[in-house]
């Protein structure tokens, strides 16, 4: 019987997928940090995340809380900033650092024989880092650098913009790196900095992989005997200003190619009850290959190498962001296909094939998100950080499975109205 | 340290079995019942050291109208997204590769969807037109309307006189690719993607019976082409040092340097790796701590290789602190070259880099993409059980082996600088 190529073979439907979060262990330290961990995989190696509230908006000099992090691994009371990664290296570890609006993170990879080893010297960043001036004239010199170079980037340029017209400058998702915000940071800043946020800050642990028999013992001996999580952090409030006008055009270079584009509209958080269905609109919308965005923009016009449409990931308040670089005479035309895209989710129910087909691909992509230990305590962290628990991640299947085109017609009324979207074009 | 294609090697052994269909297709099946995932990987021994130097980006090209629809089937993506799964594709100098991640319940719309490419695609005229915009597109984006981003066009044309690594895998110029015919596209198509020239690898919850079956279902009717005989002009040793000067609009000086190096089959290449992690790897390393920290020269210095089939180059990049000049800089970036070539490294140091690939080895290992791409790799060098033995290799790596490769590399005839000033 010869073969037929035309018809595809019987699959298995990803909505009929059972589709576990598998649950985390918990342990709390005895300075009363909490660990969450995920033990499991085939190879012998772990990762550990120190969570520290140390993001940005406990900062109250623009950039002290990013620096701060950064710095943490330049050089301790005992040990040079080379001899800390040379140290680190040595075993093969990975110790990055990374600054976020609400927490800041120290994060260790490495494997699991060489744990014992690294941890004590994971714990003296924690408390011994000295932050030097040569440390920080040495940051300054190069960050200045940085910034400077990505200034004549366009797409760097519209990232900091679009936030400042949804959030405001003066909020922690609004605000963004300046040459005086390098220049003004001094050693005083970044040691008080360090002192109320890491010191004797509040931080929780995300831990997965392999574990050696007595990481609960080494982790209670080097960082559950520091003197954290014993004072109340301060309250902060920052209020959103949005921008009043919602349409920008901005010429960085006149002898760019192309312009990048920017379309963003404030969102609510997780929490809101329209979240997990937004995002089954958004994946229709522009979310993922198959997007109407892509097709449209991309596959059919070739206005764009890639155009893309995301929910921000904030804990506060998040943004609806439409984002592509296209060419600069189809700017304009990129931006109107986009406003019809909308239309056309405003105004007609979106095929039923076209929402299993995104039903199915949203189910296999978490499926295959959630394989692996290191992606497991991933998924458990945003949820645990943003207040959230398994019957978040239950309701979001949930809304998946069940979600009808009536229902994404009405998200795509409440949110896809053009005037509540900010539109912005660098050239 | 390898960018771009990172090259994974494994210290768990990692199990395969490997058979051959009769129209020349190689199968190689790693089964891993842990996950609920399965990968399927093809890869073409095509890369665009092969394409014509007069039509330069079509490797790539291709690595776009593959998503354009094959002869039965209209739209690639689609199905595969109703069953679950996910794909992409990357082009190399060396080899192009495709690969979805689906659910292992649904492997056989895999099989399905790229047996049918394989076939033969739709060589839609629409397809064409669209794609040869879209990558236009990114060649702005990357290579145009960033700055430096014509550096490497620069280098490649500098470094290399006769191979055809001397253009980038977006294509020499634009021009190439705008200028693509249909009948280019097909003939580019049938001298390259046929079985005999492919290389597929499943991995994941899946057994070797299910891919047996499933391969000669899908791939087994498809005919064999025209063996490919690959011989490419080789690049004749570098006599004399060369150079060139750029002056941009670029917000400060850069200097770029490269020394040709060994290729994946030659003797000195996990001494050279090792070497780029001596230099390049991480904050700890030479470059970083004596240029960067101690004389504060540089305000971000990298050195790496790509890890390319054949004799590739050993960069060395680094953007100036404003101030300082393109003479005291090279000078500098020269006398940690020296010592590489003159004092022997201390036992630790080199502990230290094997370590580090130890480690890489050991999470690149992970997941099952990974191990799908690697033995897709290693078979096209040869052996996909080379995989096996890389960590071995770097362990036998010595202080003295690594001083002879560096003197062997870091001559100044083999040189070549890119000076890229800025205008402002």
């Amino acid at each position: 019987m010869a073969l037929d190529r035309i018809k595809a073979p019987l699959i298995k439907d990803a909505v009929d997928f059972d589709i576990q979060l598998k649950p985390y262990q918990h342990f709390t330290l005895d300075n009363g940090v909490e660990v969450y961990s995920y033990e499991g995989g085939a190879e012998e190696v772990m990762m550990m995340d120190l969570v520290f509230f140390a993001g940005n908006c406990y900062e109250e000099k623009n950039w002290v809380a990013a620096a701060t992090n950064f710095l943490l691994k330049n050089g301790t009371h005992q040990k040079t900033a080379f001899e800390l990664n040379d140290y680190f290296e040595f075993y093969g570890a990975y110790v990055n650092r990374t600054c976020y609006n609400e927490t800041a993170t120290i994060n260790l990879h490495t494997l699991s024989k060489h744990f014992e080893a690294l941890l004590p010297v994971v714990s003296e960043l924690i408390t011994e880092s000295n932050f030097s001036e040569e440390e920080l004239k040495i940051y300054q010199q190069n960050q200045l650098q940085r910034l400077t170079l990505n200034l004549k980037k366009s797409d760097f340029i519209a990232n900091r913009l679009i936030d400042e017209y949804l959030f405001g400058i003066a909020h922690p998702y609004g605000t963004y790196s300046t040459e005086a915000a390098f220049k003004n940071l001094t050693r005083e800043d970044l040691v008080q900095f360090y002192d109320r946020f890491y010191k004797h800050g509040k931080a929780v642990i995300f831990m997965a992989g392999k574990f050696p028999k007595n990481m609960q013992s080494l982790m209670n001996k080097y960082i559950g005997a520091l003197p954290l999580n014993q004072k109340a952090l301060p309250k902060y409030d920052h209020p959103i200003i949005s921008a009043a006008t919602k349409k920008y055009s901005i010429v960085n270079d006149a002898s760019s190619v192309q312009g990048s584009i920017r379309m963003a509209r404030r969102f609510p958080n997780r929490h809101h009850p329209d979240f997990p269905g937004t995002q089954v609109l958004n994946n229709v919308f522009g979310g993922f290959f198959g997007s109407r965005l892509m097709r449209n923009i991309r596959e059919d016009k070739g206005y764009t190498y890639g155009i893309h449409s995301y929910l921000q990931n904030h804990v506060q308040e998040c943004a609806w962001m439409i984002s592509t670089d296209a060419g600069k005479d189809v700017c304009g035309a990129t931006i109107e296909e986009v406003y019809k895209e909308m239309a056309i989710l405003r105004n007609e129910k979106i095929d039923e094939a076209e929402l299993k087909l995104v039903k199915n691909y949203m189910l296999g992509a978490l499926l295959g998100d959630l394989d692996g230990p290191f992606q497991i305590m991933n998924r458990w962290k945003t949820y645990l950080l943003n207040d959230l628990d398994i019957a978040y991640f239950n309701k979001t299947i949930e809304t998946v499975r069940a979600i009808q085109p009536a229902d994404l017609q009405a998200l795509a009324n409440q949110y896809l109205q053009p005037e509540d979207f900010y539109e912005l074009v660098v050239y | 340290m390898v960018v771009c294609f990172k090259l994974i090697f494994v210290v768990l052994m990692i199990q395969f079995e490997k058979f051959q269909l009769a129209n020349g297709l190689k199968v190689l099946v790693h089964q891993d019942t842990s996950t609920p995932m399965a990968v399927v990987n093809v890869l073409y021994n095509i890369g665009a050291k092969d394409e014509n130097p007069a039509q330069t980006g079509f490797a790539h090209l291709f690595e776009h109208l593959m998503f354009g629809g094959s002869v039965n089937i209209p739209v690639y993506d689609e199905p595969l997204q109703r069953a679950g799964g996910e794909n992409n594709a990357y082009t190399t100098n060396d080899l192009t590769n495709y690969y979805c991640q689906i659910p292992a319940e649904n492997i056989e719309t895999a099989f399905w969807l790229e047996s049918d490419r394989m076939l033969s695609l739709a060589f839609s005229e629409k397809s064409l037109e669209v794609q040869r915009k879209v990558v236009c597109e990114e060649f702005k984006e990357h290579y145009i309307n960033k700055p430096y981003g014509d550096a490497w066009h620069k280098m490649r044309a500098l470094a290399y006189t006769n191979h055809p690594y001397r253009w980038m895998t977006i294509g020499a110029e634009l021009s190439h690719v705008e200028n693509a015919k249909i009948q280019d596209v097909k003939d580019f198509f049938f001298k390259f993607y046929r079985p005999n020239n492919a290389i597929l690898v499943v991995t994941g919850n899946t057994t070797t019976e299910q891919v047996k079956a499933l391969a000669e279902k899908w791939f087994g009717p498809i005919p064999a082409g025209e063996p490919y005989h690959r011989s490419l002009p080789q690049e004749p040793v570098q006599e004399k040092k060369r150079s060139l000067e750029v002056h941009a609009d670029v917000p400060m000086d850069m200097l770029m340097m490269t020394w040709h190096m060994g290729g994946r089959f030659d003797a000195g290449y996990h001494e050279t790796d090792l070497i780029t992690e001596v230099l390049g790897g991480g904050a700890s390393a030479r470059l970083y701590e004596q240029l960067i920290k101690v004389k504060q020269l540089f305000s971000s210095i990298d050195c790496y290789h790509f890890g390319t089939v054949d004799p590739g180059l050993l960069v060395i990049e680094g953007k100036l602190v404003k101030g300082v000049s393109m003479a005291v800089a090279e000078q500098a970036v020269l006398e940690e070259v020296e010592k590489i070539k003159n004092e022997l490294l201390p036992q630790k140091e080199v502990q230290k880099v094997i370590n580090k690939t130890e480690s890489i080895i050991c999470f690149e290992d992970m997941s099952i993409m990974n191990r799908a791409h690697s033995l897709a790799f290693y078979e096209l060098l040869g052996d996909a059980n080379m995989m096996n033995q890389e960590l071995e290799k770097y362990q036998a790596v010595t202080p003295e082996r690594i001083q002879a490769t560096a003197n062997a590399i870091f001559q100044d005839q083999n040189r070549n600088t890119l000076y890229y000033y800025s205008k402002n």
